[in-house]
């Protein structure tokens, strides 16, 4: 991709009239949202529905399985990325992920956030670069002093904000984030929601999360999404968090953020 | 079923609110009962009572905070809980009400109480228990539409309290020596007006936890007229 693709402005990504399959399989049917941009999205709801297919849609991540198909358009900078001219790494470059499980590489510290910058030919001064990504991942005052030890000898929650440097090292615009805390306890996960909170001044943040205490405290705008009766996941209710879980307009979101659900 | 023991902790809420609302509905009408009829053992009960009220209503508050700490409501469930926490707020000042008027009837001791009084000021305080009903049975039937209409009542209130207000100021202009007694029956009409204002919020919280808007109604009350005056 080149920087001539027209700005979406106002919204990072979006994606219009979609379905995805996986083989004869449809896994989500009809999906159609604008994800602003600075903003955090959480993607809500219950297992099976579609959410994680959808997230990994925004950066070509269903790619990565065989017998996976995209009918539809999602659209970065107005350029749909599914394209045939465009590379899909490039695309990953600029929309980045973090996992559930954190998995830094068998590297040191200053590796692990190092090692996408170096690949992509990143010309400027690396340490500046560790420094500032450690530091906006919030974990540079707790490794400074140990970069060159292992990224594995770090806890949990400090191996998660590693993963995030390391998204942040290469300089995305939108970072996905597929329950980025389940795997962490319940300070850990704190760090990592205030952590989102300080990453959307410059970032736009798509999460899924299965904590909906976690959707309500940490994000700007929901989206809940439930499974059909021909087990495709679709979209029910998207708008503001404070909105949809004060006063959700769709019965079934209110059966699922009440825990009233099935 | 998914939360049935959250859903029976909700239900007992709302029996709580319904049970401390019930009694301060027949209070309303029993202290100006006990004031027309100078029945000072039962003003004096009702001023007992209102220790005991206050006492419901924050234990009822308390039960709130514990399940806004162990249950995380959202949506409707958050909103009962509001609705919850506000309304029984109301009860226990309209019930602040009922004492002021039971001292009042207390302070009066054997002076006679001016005819219209007598007269209006029952009905009075049945149209206030009667909204109080009303809001209460919206509250229950979680019914916003019962909800917006019970505050036009508001108007009877005034309407009589405006006649009662004239009687007084009529009163201490023909016997001006009286007017520390014409400012206690002042005082209990004044309180009932306030009683039916707070109805009303209890309305705009029906409302708020039936749709989740939350609107003013207008039953603001305008200050009484001047003698004399159109």
């Amino acid at each position: 991709m080149n920087t001539t693709y027209s700005s979406n402005g106002e919204y990072a990504i979006e994606i219009k009239d979609t379905n995805i399959y996986y083989g004869d399989f449809r896994a989500v049917r009809d999906i159609t949202l604008k994800l602003k941009a600075r903003k955090i999205t959480a993607l809500i709801g219950p297992s099976g529905c579609g959410k994680s297919t959808v997230l990994r849609a925004f950066n070509r991540m269903n790619d990565l399985v065989p017998t996976s198909r995209l009918e539809g358009e999602v659209l970065f900078r107005g350029k749909n990325i599914y394209e045939k001219d465009v590379d899909p790494v490039e695309v990953r470059r600029r929309i980045g992920m973090v996992f559930q499980k954190p998995n830094p590489f068998p590297k040191s510290i200053y590796d692990n956030v190092a090692w996408g910058a170096r690949i992509n030919g990143y010309k400027g001064k690396m340490d500046d670069l560790v420094e500032q990504s450690l530091r906006q991942a919030a974990l540079w005052d707790e490794v400074n002093d140990k970069l060159d030890q292992s990224g594995l000898s770090l806890s949990g929650g400090q191996q998660q904000r590693l993963c995030i440097a390391r998204t942040i090292a290469v300089k995305p615009e939108i970072i996905l984030m597929d329950e980025p805390a389940s795997a962490l306890d319940p300070i850990a996960t704190l760090r990592i929601e205030e952590l989102i909170q300080q990453l959307k001044k410059k970032y736009t943040i798509i999460i899924v999360t299965h904590n909906m205490q976690q959707a309500a405290r940490a994000s700007d705008y929901t989206a809940f999404f439930n499974m059909g009766e021909d087990r495709a996941g679709y979209l029910v209710e998207y708008g503001e968090t404070d909105q949809l879980f004060t006063s959700p307009k769709h019965e079934l979101t209110e059966q699922y953020i009440t825990g009233r659900f099935g | 079923m998914l939360r049935a023991s959250f859903d029976n902790e909700l239900h007992q809420l709302q029996t709580q609110v319904l049970s401390l609302g019930s009694e301060v509905e027949e209070n309303l009408v029993k202290v100006v009962d006990a004031l027309i009829e100078r029945d000072f053992v039962v003003s004096r009960r009702l001023i007992e009572a209102d220790k005991r009220i206050n006492a419901r209503r924050i234990q009822i508050g308390l039960d709130s905070l514990k399940l806004i700490a162990t249950q995380q409501p959202m949506a409707r469930d958050m909103r009962l809980i509001a609705a919850v926490l506000e309304i029984v707020g109301e009860l226990e000042r309209i019930h602040d009400y009922v004492k002021g008027i039971a001292k009042t009837s207390i302070v009066l001791g054997h002076a006679p109480i001016l005819p219209a009084f007598v007269e209006q000021l029952p009905e009075m305080a049945r149209v206030t228990r009667d909204m109080l009903h009303l809001a209460l049975e919206a509250f229950a039937k979680r019914d916003a539409e019962l909800a917006r209409q019970i505050p036009e009542q508001d108007d009877l209130v005034d309407n009589i309290f405006n006649q009662l207000y004239q009687e007084t100021i009529n009163y201490v202009l023909e016997s001006p020596t009286e007017v520390m007694r014409a400012n206690q029956l002042e005082w209990a009409i004044h309180n009932l007006e306030r009683s039916a204002d707070r109805v009303t919020n209890i309305c705009e919280w029906v409302v708020y936890m039936v749709t989740g808007e939350y609107a003013e109604m207008d039953s603001e009350f305008e200050t009484p007229p001047m003698p004399g005056s159109d």
